[in-house]
């Protein structure tokens, strides 16, 4: 029954980077940023993700996959075999973590599509339709495994812990990225579950969300319309795989899709001149059952770029910086001057405005 | 006169371009090579007169207010569909459901038609609507007919041995006229239908009627006027008066 | 010799010493009750309805109408209306009409839904002081939107938008035709439904020329009758709504006899005076879903696509199949209608036997559309016992883009439900065509009464999304999330797409 699920809340908080010229920047930044804001979350969920980190794979997807037991391994890996070539596995490189005593088995593949019609099932859609439809029927028909990372030369790391702890394990360090998000959570149940963490992602989207969508029942009907499967139970999710329709599947850009979802009101929309009100009221009839209401702060990341951006009427926070091409997002200012104590420019975007920083050249 | 190729055109783009070129106060439209494409005159008003080679599609006429529609072929189903003015000429046979509704003007049709013709046909001030058929009809002919007039000739009565009417003729028939010309059977004809012979008014009505039709199609209207006609109209006003209890 | 064996439901009685003998009670009570005995006003009780007019209007609170207390013998099988019923056939040999929706004690799952709200993880709303968005556009919406940059920059729209009904919040009033109710009442709702920013709709009877004026917030209805139906007609309102069936009457027809005919109602409808106005069960040019798609395909060459076309049907047994094919057939708009509601006359046997409650069929239809992936392309009017605010959200939540309302605009005028509309002598001057009960309805100032209840519903549909922290009315829409059934099976629960209270 897709109604009878449990919803999963938490609070939390959250950072993001990018060098807009495309400069690989060491994990060890968004780690210690984040873990500035630790009374922002309660050890029961952390997690990274970062873009160009897998040069010598770039034209592969990435998919990082957790484990309950061999055996779903095994079920996995035959459904990989016999539609993808796998170029490259391995299990995930972890360093050992006092606190953490219990992980699942965590692989990554480096992965394409098989072309060759016959041996990969519906061959006609597109590798990046055809990688969705393959998270969505591994994460809902396999038990205990779960796909959380699917892009191209990015990944996600996430489990169950504090930010520190969970940037030891994954040894985030090593990593280098041009754009990098990292999210410490504070869940109100207790689910114990690696995959619950932040960032949520989908091919090259990720998410990390501050605050919770109160309009999450209609959203998540909504996007179950057109063949998502809401299997995560949090409302994270439904924000990854809303950008996903409207800016992958719908063409729309991201500033427009950010305004569908976060769209600003009747009385204001009523003002404009023609074209852009009748732009804006079409927006908001058509994606109506996209609008996320309720209080969130939501840092977006892509391989082009990273968007921040908060409700409309902002509930949640988000603070923003620059310095030269670095730009900065967290839930507090103090975040920021952890890592970046002199930034030339730093300031509260407005509520449903967001904060575009795009890679150039 | 405008003349419009509809050979492959779907419904939606032909009527625009029929709409436009009334809008634009075309008093002749041809059209030619049409097949299947519905609504054509639907909603249309104005004086225009438009032929039609090929068989239109259904809801011919629909909602029409004004303009006169020739068929030079067979037409379908739901033809003046609560039509309000206006007129349909129909050189061959129509089908099922005709001017339903109809409110106004005329439908004209050569040939024989099928079930439910002139079904909830009203009458409405001065407006009268007229169906004439020259053949024969289906079952449940002037259904709940609550006014104008419907009349069937069985202009071709030898060439085959069904009635003129089908059964139940006038079933539900509050309002309104109909003539047959020959005989009927009140075992066809609904439980509301009184029958009796048209009387000098009647014939009056009906040769006014029928000398219009007769140009339409160059008929003799002395031929059609020597067979005898029977009339067709509701027995009571309340048929359903004790049908409830309050 | 006996009156009738159906025992009377109502006992008038005049506190002859408070009586001050003005006669107002003769003169209001549409159902001569009363009568001037000489000395004092005499009562014929069986023809009481409990309308409660002659209460309101007697000076000295002399009236009481009380439930008679002579009941046939209880009996927990054979009810009162049971033995009533049939005594009436014995008498008539009729089928027993009625009016309003069925007052049968059928569960009412509305009464069974919880609406949740907001502590800690995360905040309410204050309706009062932060903005909270009502507005609902009715109609087709396409499933993406493309757009280009216009001359100053700004995002231009490309997509073409299918025409859509404006609300300022997601009330509209139910069709009733003139004719089942009377011109001030229609123009009553046509005043507020103007003010509201909403809109009323014209029922099956055409559109008379006093509620021309209001024609921006009008729908117009096409029905299997087609009285008053003309291009001028269906190009009057916002709207077109092809009427297939009615919650309380599903699968039958409509009557309006002729001797309720007169010379305004059938200018408006189109007929000549005295005849009978006969809407056929079915739309005869409809025995098919290609036919619907005909007829929706007509209305719009006929308004050259300007205009959305609604379809109401009663809320049966298969609905959301129905619900399917109409959007398939290319409604813009499809209205469902529950069993339980209102009508002008209605034999009883038909109003409390057939169909299906609004819940489960609203519930239904907005899971099958979304599972074919064709939720967007019509919108969904809930109607059939919305009987507050709180049935509205709930509607709402479960998938209804807006609700109508028809019973509750009327009690707005002074309805008491007491059901007999069908008789033609509403004291209050609502479901009558006599001048001198219909006169008693001044539209301006019942007008107001209806508005106030509409801003009434309006605050406390903000108040509820301000407890469930969201400040727009499509965030509700649907959310099934935020509803819990208390009470309920797991099969009902499964059908409404809901948890249970406590999960």
């Amino acid at each position: 029954m897709s109604h009878n699920f449990h919803k999963d809340i938490s609070g939390c908080g959250l950072a993001g980077i990018i060098n807009k010229d495309g400069k690989r920047i060491s994990g060890s930044s968004i780690s210690k940023s984040l873990c500035l804001m630790n009374d922002r979350g309660n050890g029961l969920g952390a997690g990274y993700a970062a873009y160009g980190i897998y040069p010598e794979y770039k034209e592969l997807y990435a998919f990082h996959i957790m484990y309950d037991e061999p055996a779903c391994q095994r079920d996995t890996e035959e459904y990989l075999k016999k539609n993808y070539r796998i170029e490259k596995k391995e299990p995930m490189p972890t360093a050992p973590v006092e606190s953490i005593t219990i992980s699942p088995m965590i692989w990554r593949y480096f992965v394409k599509p098989l072309s060759e019609k016959a041996e990969r099932d519906a061959a006609d859609l597109r590798d990046d339709d055809f990688v969705v439809r393959t998270v969505m029927k591994i994460n809902s028909e396999i038990g205990g495994a779960y796909v959380f990372s699917s892009g191209k030369n990015m990944g996600a790391f996430k489990g169950v812990g504090m930010p520190g702890e969970i940037a030891r394990f994954f040894r985030i360090e090593e990593y280098e990225g041009y754009i990098w998000t990292g999210h410490t959570r504070f869940p109100t149940n207790t689910p114990g579950w690696w995959g619950g963490a932040h960032p949520f992602t989908l091919l090259d989207w990720s998410i990390v969300h501050n605050g919770e969508i109160s309009s999450y029942g209609i959203n998540k009907r909504y996007l179950e319309m057109y063949g998502y499967k809401l299997t995560l139970l949090t409302d994270t999710e439904v924000v990854t795989y809303l950008f996903d329709l409207l800016v992958r599947k719908h063409g729309l850009d991201v500033l427009t899709a950010c305004t569908a979802l976060a769209s600003p009101f009747w009385k204001n929309i009523d003002d404009l001149q023609e074209d852009e009100k009748n732009a804006m009221t079409a927006l908001r009839m058509v994606y109506a059952s996209a609008l996320m209401n309720g209080p969130f702060s939501i840092l977006f990341g892509h391989s082009k770029g990273l968007v921040g951006f908060n409700d409309r009427i902002k509930l949640r926070p988000l603070v923003a910086a620059t310095k030269g091409k670095t730009v900065y997002m967290a839930s507090e200012e103090s975040a920021i001057r952890e890592i970046c104590p002199s930034p030339e420019k730093i300031w509260a975007p407005r509520a449903g405005e967001p904060v575009i920083a795009e890679l150039e050249g | 006169m405008q003349v419009i190729d509809a050979k492959g055109i779907y419904y939606r783009d032909l009527n625009q371009k029929v709409r436009e070129a009334v809008a634009k106060g075309e008093k002749e439209v041809l059209l030619k090579n049409v097949n299947g494409q519905y609504y054509i005159g639907d909603g249309l008003n104005g004086e225009s007169t438009i032929t039609i080679e090929g068989v239109p599609g259904n809801d011919l006429a629909a909602f029409m207010d004004g303009p006169t529609l020739i068929v030079k072929d067979n037409a379908q189903d739901n033809i003046s569909n609560t039509m309000n003015s206006g007129k349909v000429i129909i050189h061959g046979n129509a089908g099922d459901v005709l001017g339903y509704g109809m409110r106004g003007g005329k439908l004209h049709i050569r040939g024989n038609v099928g079930y439910r013709v002139g079904i909830h046909m009203k009458g409405y001030k001065k407006q009268a609507p007229v169906i004439i058929a020259g053949g024969k009809a289906g079952d449940f002919f002037g259904e709940y007919m609550a006014g104008g007039i419907l009349i069937l000739l069985n202009l071709d009565g030898e060439k085959d041995s069904r009635p003129t009417v089908g059964d139940y003729a006038g079933t539900g028939m509050h309002g309104g006229v109909i003539f047959i010309r020959g005989e009927v059977d009140k075992k066809l004809c609904g439980a509301e239908v009184g029958i009796t012979d048209p009387d000098e008014e009647d014939i009056k009505l009906l040769k006014e009627h029928l000398t219009d039709y007769c140009k339409d199609f160059n008929l003799n209207i002395d031929e059609i006027m020597k067979g005898s006609f029977k009339k067709l109209t509701p027995a009571s006003l309340r048929p359903y008066g004790n049908l409830y209890a309050y | 010799m006996f009156k009738s064996l159906a025992v009377p439901e109502f006992l008038a009685k005049i506190d002859q010493i408070k009586c001050i003998k003005c006669k107002r009670c003769i003169q209001n009570c549409g159902w001569s009750v009363y009568a001037w005995g000489g000395d004092k006003v005499l009562i014929d009780t069986f023809k009481c309805v409990k309308c409660l007019r002659c209460y309101h209007y007697c000076p000295e609170e002399a009236i009481t109408i009380e439930d008679n207390p002579v009941k046939y013998r209880s009996n927990a099988n054979w009810g009162f209306y049971n033995i009533r019923n049939i005594k009436r056939q014995a008498e008539t040999g009729g089928i027993p009409l009625t009016g309003m929706g069925s007052d049968m004690p059928y569960p009412v799952l509305f009464d069974s839904l919880l609406i949740d709200a907001c502590q800690v993880t995360n905040p309410s709303i204050d309706p009062l002081r932060e903005p909270m968005e009502l507005r609902t556009y009715l109609g087709k919406k396409p499933a993406k939107l493309e757009f280009e940059n216009g001359p100053d920059g700004k995002p231009k729209l490309k997509t073409k938008m299918p025409p859509q009904i404006k609300l300022e919040a997601p009330f509209i009033f139910a069709p009733m035709s003139y004719g089942s109710i009377s011109l001030n009442a229609q123009k009553t709702i046509a005043i507020a439904a103007k003010e509201l920013g909403i809109v009323m709709n014209t029922g099956e009877g055409g559109l008379h020329e006093d509620i021309y004026p209001y024609r921006s917030n009008i729908i117009v209805q096409v029905a299997s009758g087609r009285f008053g139906v003309n291009p001028d007609y269906l190009n009057a309102g916002v709207a077109v709504e092809i009427k297939i069936g009615q919650g309380a009457k599903p699968g039958i027809g409509g009557h309006l006899p002729g001797e309720k005919i007169p010379l305004d109602i059938a200018k408006t409808r189109m007929i000549p005076v005295g005849t009978d106005a006969i809407s056929p069960a079915p739309q005869h040019d409809i025995y098919s879903i290609e036919d619907l798609r005909q007829l929706i395909f007509a209305i719009k060459e006929a308004t050259n696509y300007t205009k959305p076309v609604s379809v109401k049907i009663a809320a049966v047994h298969n609905v959301a199949a129905i619900a399917s094919g109409i959007v398939r057939a290319g409604a813009d708009i499809v209205y469902i209608d529950g069993f339980r509601g209102g009508t002008g006359a209605a034999p009883s046997i038909i109003r409390d036997h057939l169909g299906i409650p609004i819940e489960h069929a609203l519930a239904a239809v907005d899971e099958r559309l979304r599972q074919e992936g064709i939720r967007n392309e019509a919108s969904i009017i809930a109607a059939g016992g919305i009987r507050s605010c709180a049935d509205a959200a709930k509607a709402i939540a479960l998938g209804a883009d807006a609700v109508a309302l028809a019973t509750s605009a009327l009690i707005t005028m002074g309805c008491t439900v007491c059901g007999k509309c069908y008789t033609g002598n509403c004291s209050w001057g609502i479901t009558t065509q006599r001048p001198e009960l219909t006169v008693r309805l001044d539209p301006e100032v019942y007008a107001e009464r209806l508005i106030n209840l509409i801003h009434a519903w309006s605050h406390e549909l903000k108040e509820i999304l301000g407890a469930l922290g969201v400040n727009a009315i499509e965030s509700l829409r649907g959310s099934r999330e935020r509803l819990r059934g208390i009470g309920l099976d797991s099969q009902t629960l499964d059908i409404l797409g809901v948890k249970p209270v406590g999960r």
